[in-house]
């Protein structure tokens, strides 16, 4: 169980026994977070992870220059076998389903990078200013976040969807939200643990504002557990808006999605599974890829990969 | 401790109830036309607003709505017309029967998995199920729900049906063939969890001087391992699963949406998809109090089970 800070925890930082008041830049500062880079390539799940991710980028951003057909035309009778013209067949409507497949990734990516971005960055936000000033602005921001924590994210993000429509903002902001809590409890307890250090409280000393502070001192030392927050987090966007596609709630008809795809050709799933199967790959490659390689960073930092709530 | 926790979790489950209430108002359409229709009479349409609160202010509405809904009283569904309670009821049952299965299966394989590879830590197998493990966690549910499908019930084995339609006018347990893949699917989502925080404790268990000492001592590795190690990871390893479980709150959804099974997940996905208001908002206040209860549950049960977070209990 994570161990809280009290209401009555001291607002100004705890006296430090060891740290002497000198201006040291601790832990990773940029040097130090380049070579847990390189580390983390030199490990064979990390190089694994990153091949796998690269690869899948590459169908999603380049495949549409390759793809032989238009993606919504319909260029033979549904669920016809690969031949030549279409090398992976046709689909439910007899579109060609490799020009499906090659155009499908790229927006689904971004909207979950997107999502993962604002997430991300609205939970170190919360987190810094929860952890840093502590108190009772610090208890107000980590209680409230624990009420989002109470409603699983597929139900908001349904629940809104289906209110508000399938618009491209409202699934960044709800995958964005499902990820804000998490991010800010890990930022909160590692920048709890930077607030009584040397450097930090030698920077108070010269008078240096506290929004300087969180952002030049602070958060550069907690660059490593946020970078596999945010694998983590990016991993569940990718999961959380093919899911959302697949359940009928993405994007409306003339886009297309490897989730929607997945959906649409089921149904003939027994007798026709290659419409199914292609985006089906596509999209466990780009999550294994991106949970290798966040576990390798992970691990190349000696990282805890508290994956509490993955949900 | 305990009582700061309860106390949160009616917090979550009154702003969860506020969501789910202003959610659905913000609709636009005046509900009583809808129901009504466009030629009602203004005093039919006047009288009916006064049945349902419609003309008093928002905050009064919502305590009349949950008013209703703790008394059990979740209305009408707009799609069929039957009472919420009845038609969701049977749903209910056939999630509860695929939680359980779930649980009965992932819970003791999840735990040997665990102690496993933790008592096998560095070597051959312990990489091969780590990596395993975290390849399957990576996987969205939909994705592991249909691969399940390509794999068993389509050409390459044909052992289970694609998809789980249970024939309403019989027992969920006279048609278990049609609940093995969906249990499947949500047994591999939850194992791994539970799987590496077990191994993850018990390494550091086996690293403690206590186990040390009773290995000096020459005890058994067997016994050291089930008497000395296990004891001290129970709470941690109760939490998980308790998580886990509450997590399946919205796995379910996606997993019985995927085989067609009728549970609440795939009542919600179709009220959704037909506006179902009513049934919206019963399906999602169950869920969330199902995930609220059971994280509670989750986090008193840890502290009972262990002793120094007892002792620092307030």
């Amino acid at each position: 169980m994570q161990i809280e800070p009290t209401a009555e925890a001291p607002v100004v930082p705890a006296p430090v026994e060891e740290a002497p008041l000198a201006p040291v830049k601790s832990l990773a500062g940029k040097g130090g977070f380049r070579e847990l880079l390189r580390n983390t390539l030199r490990l064979r799940e990390g190089k694994i992870g990153l091949a796998l991710v690269l690869f899948v980028l590459a169908v999603a951003f380049l495949g549409p220059f390759f793809a032989p057909h238009d993606p919504s035309t319909v260029i033979a009778a549904p669920y016809t076998s690969p031949n030549s013209n279409a090398l992976l067949g046709t689909d439910n409507l007899g579109r060609d389903v490799l020009s499906r497949f090659l155009h499908g990734g790229a927006v689904l990516l971004l909207l979950a990078f997107a999502a993962t971005v604002v997430g991300v960055g609205t939970g170190t936000l919360l987190g810094l200013i929860a952890g840093y000033r502590r108190g009772f602005r610090g208890e107000f921001i980590m209680r409230s976040l624990d009420v989002v924590l109470s409603f699983p994210s597929l139900l908001l993000a349904l629940l809104f969807l289906s209110l508000l429509g399938p618009k491209l903002w409202l699934i960044v902001l709800v995958v964005a939200a499902s990820h804000t809590p998490y991010v800010a409890r890990v930022v909160e307890s590692s920048t709890l643990g930077l607030t009584g250090r040397g450097f930090v409280r030698y920077t108070e000393m010269i008078g240096l504002s506290r929004w300087r502070i969180m952002s030049g001192e602070i958060l550069p030392n907690i660059l490593a557990p946020l970078t596999v927050q945010f694998g983590l987090r990016l991993t569940y966007s990718i999961a959380l808006i093919a899911s959302l596609a697949y359940l009928g709630f993405g994007r409306p008809a003339p886009a297309v999605d490897w989730g929607m795809m997945i959906n649409e050709n089921q149904a003939n799933i027994v007798a026709s599974p290659l419409p199914v199967v292609v985006p089906i790959i596509a999209i466990a490659i780009i999550t294994i890829g991106s949970n290798l390689l966040t576990d390798a960073f992970g691990r190349a930092g000696g990282i805890d990969l508290g994956r509490e709530g993955e949900a | 401790m305990i009582p700061v926790r309860l106390a949160y979790a009616a917090l979550s489950l009154l702003v969860v109830s506020i969501l789910v209430f202003v959610a659905t108002q913000a609709l636009p359409g005046d509900a009583a036309v809808a129901k009504l229709g466009k030629n009602a009479t203004p005093e039919a349409l006047e009288s009916f607003r006064n049945l349902y609160h419609l003309n008093e202010s928002m905050p009064a509405q919502y305590i009349h709505w949950l008013g209703n809904i703790l008394q059990g009283e979740l209305g009408n569904s707009l799609a069929t017309g039957g009472s919420v309670s009845t038609l969701i009821s049977q749903h209910v049952v056939n999630s509860l029967v695929l939680l359980l299965f779930t649980g009965i299966i992932s819970i003791p394989i999840a735990i040997a998995i665990g102690i496993f590879t933790a008592i096998r830590r560095g070597r051959a197998s312990d990489h091969v199920t780590s990596i395993t493990l975290l390849v399957v966690t990576a996987l969205p549910e939909f994705v592991l729900g249909v691969a399940l499908i390509v794999l068993l019930a389509t050409s390459i084995f044909h052992l289970f049906p694609a998809v789980s339609p249970l024939d309403p006018s019989r027992s969920v347990f006279s048609q278990l063939e049609l609940t093995v893949l969906p249990t499947l699917t949500l047994v591999l989502l939850v194992l791994p969890y539970i799987a590496r925080t077990v191994r993850a404790c018990m390494v550091e268990a086996l690293d403690s001087e206590y186990v040390s000492m009773a290995r000096l001592k020459g005890m058994p590795e067997r016994r050291v391992v089930l008497r000395h190690a296990l004891p001290n990871i129970a709470g941690p390893t109760f939490q998980v699963i308790a998580q886990s479980l509450a997590f399946l709150a919205g796995g379910i959804v996606v997993v019985e949406a995927v085989f067609q099974y009728p549970g609440i997940g795939e009542a919600f996905v179709s009220a959704v998809q037909s506006r179902d208001l009513p049934v919206i908002q019963a399906l999602a206040l169950l869920l969330a109090a199902f995930y609220v209860i059971v994280n509670l549950f989750a986090d008193v049960g840890t502290v009972a089970m262990t002793p120094t977070l007892r002792k620092g209990a307030r």
